[in-house]
């Protein structure tokens, strides 16, 4: 399958990653080149196979529905690139 | 002094524990050699203070288990408490994370060194150490009397490195499709991916969830052994984590291997492959029977979808875990011009803070998952998925209890060989390694020979699940009937 223009920037757009317009085109062929060795998986008998969601045949294991940490807003904050009055600060995001 | 850090952790534990040797005195030796040892690029962010004084802990406590003293080096995938971990990524420049990953805790409960962390590819996607933000980790090897640099393999090559070269004794590595395996093999050391669960993936950076397990990365398979015994169980934060006693491996190597069936899987004999690969299969196939093994000629009929399926479902994987990194809790933002809002600070951050091969990875993941394309590729490459599973689960019912492959398609490339070629290329070196990821099982390499250039391969060992013991078992006899015992010479 080829990937156009187009999709790459529609692809790069929803990864909210920029690209510059003149590197659309050659991601466009890694996209296509990529996507055509995956193509292979086209030949694969897969009628009546569910799709895998655990490797190891068990249950997803879930805790008790109690409050088991918290209370380390320092620390959570303690690596944020701009952190103020004890929030995450972001560009203004509501006008 | 320099002698001491070439010593197993076997040696180095039997030392101290009968008083003829200080942690102090091993980890000033690392130490030293790790100074020395720059130009290979294994260590990427040094902790020989923080490393001292756990030395000097490990000396007065008594009470420590097998690794108690010994000086590991951890790969930057792992978090550690107050030491920069950012996965070889510039978009997590700065991070020191405020706890410790569960895999380095149980190591430095049991006593173990941390003399640093190590250079790996940039969130564990390549198979060369070359998308590191870093720069390259270099491969202690040289061709015969070539003197052009060499891959140790990715993405655990800094681990690699650091072993090979003796900078440490042993290393923590992780492996999503082959970053143990591949580099260990690249550098004539043992690797292990254990079974999916085996060791708690909480506080190591995500890359593919349902594939990455971290694993010991050492001088033989008895470190390999004493290592994974520290590193797995159960751990309540991570719900894939098995729930499971963790079993002595290094009581489990007998070297008896008799009547242990070992099947050779005719579809990983490829259409090209070199006959170096080729013989020191045929090699190592010969020595298991000659230890008493029972020789099985099996069949893994979907193993060549195992890479394309791999390149649909981590890649998704990828694109979802990697979202985190929005500017906005930890690690780089991007400086913002007038008028830009919150989406152009995740396009600029993530922009600025990915390489090349992060974003490629995870725009197909974006691609994969998007709609109209889900059930094509995604839901497609899980039901591969589940037959190539299926394959190993026919092959161990007829009695299999491991499977014999080559470790990798071939030596230690040149680094710079790959930068034109197209990504797929790349991503080949996983081929004999990435279907134990695809179904959850526990894959071992071996150091086996030397090429004709002097550079060494690996063999791989595939175990049933959950029976690590065994497999490096049999990796212990395969060891010991090659006897591999060539080390790099020093150019450092």
């Amino acid at each position: 399958m080829s990937i156009d223009i187009e999709t790459a920037r529609r692809v790069a757009k929803l990864a909210r990653i920029a690209v510059p317009e003149s590197d659309l085109p050659e991601l466009a062929n890694e996209f296509s080149a990529i996507l055509g060795f995956i193509e292979q998986l086209n030949e694969v008998d897969v009628d009546g196979i569910e799709p895998m969601t655990s490797v190891t045949p068990q249950r997803l294991k879930r805790r008790d529905d109690v409050v088991n940490d918290g209370g380390q807003q320092e620390a959570v904050l303690k690596n944020a690139p701009d952190a103020r009055e004890g929030f995450f600060a972001v560009p203004k995001v509501v006008e | 002094m320099s002698e001491l850090s070439k010593l197993k952790i076997s040696e180095a534990r039997d030392a101290l524990k009968k008083g003829e040797l200080t942690s102090v005195e091993l980890t000033q030796a690392c130490l030293s050699e790790i100074e020395k040892a720059d130009a290979l690029g294994a260590f990427v962010h040094k902790t020989p203070e923080l490393a001292l004084d756990m030395a000097k802990a490990a000396d007065a406590n008594k009470a420590g288990g097998d690794l108690n003293g010994i000086p590991l080096g951890i790969k930057d995938l792992f978090c550690t408490k107050g030491v920069p971990s950012q996965a070889a990524s510039g978009i997590l420049e700065g991070f020191k994370p405020e706890y410790e990953s569960t895999v380095t805790t149980q190591l430095f409960a049991d006593g173990a060194v941390m003399l640093g962390k190590l250079n790996m590819d940039e969130f564990a996607m390549g198979s060369s150490n070359e998308t590191s933000v870093y720069g390259n980790a270099v491969n202690p090897w040289k061709r015969g009397n070539d003197d052009a640099q060499l891959t140790p393999g990715g993405s655990s090559g800094g681990s690699a490195t650091a072993v090979a070269a003796d900078l440490c004794l042993g290393a923590t590595g992780t492996d999503t499709g082959g970053s143990i395996r591949q580099p260990a093999a690249f550098v004539g050391i043992t690797g292990i991916k254990p079974t999916y669960g085996r060791v708690s993936r909480w506080g190591v950076v995500a890359f593919a969830s349902s594939l990455d397990q971290a694993g010991p990365m050492t001088k033989d398979v008895r470190d390999a052994a004493i290592m994974l015994k520290a590193m797995s169980g159960h751990d309540p934060k991570d719900s894939t984590s098995a729930d499971l006693a963790v079993p002595d491996f290094e009581a489990a190597l007998t070297g008896d291997i008799r009547g242990k069936t070992i099947g050779i899987p005719k579809e990983y004999r490829m259409d090209g492959m070199p006959e170096e690969i080729s013989k020191l299969w045929d090699d190592g196939t010969a020595m298991l029977k000659d230890a008493g093994a029972v020789i099985k000629d099996i069949t893994l009929p979907h193993t060549q979808y195992a890479l394309p399926a791999y390149y649909v479902i981590a890649p998704a994987e990828a694109s979802s875990n990697l979202a985190r990194y929005d500017g906005v809790r930890f690690g780089h933002r991007a400086k913002l011009d007038a008028g830009d809002g919150i989406t152009e600070m995740y396009e600029k951050t993530r922009a600025e803070g990915f390489g090349d091969e992060v974003k490629r990875r995870v725009m197909i993941g974006t691609y994969v998952l998007s709609a109209g394309f889900y059930d094509a590729y995604y839901n497609r490459a899980r039901k591969v998925r589940a037959l190539i599973k299926r394959d190993f689960e026919n092959v161990f019912a007829d009695g299999v209890d491991a499977i014999l492959t080559p470790a990798t398609p071939s030596s230690a490339f040149e680094l710079g060989a790959m930068k034109d070629a197209d990504p797929v290329q790349m991503y080949l070196n996983d081929v004999f390694t990435v279907t134990t990821n695809l179904a959850g099982l526990p894959g071992i390499a071996v150091p086996a020979g030397l090429d004709k250039t002097g550079l060494p391969l690996g063999l791989q060992l595939i175990g049933r699940p959950w029976e690590e013991g065994d497999l490096l078992n049999t990796a212990y006899a395969l060891e010991q009937s090659v006897q591999f015992v060539a080390k790099p010479n020093r150019w450092w």
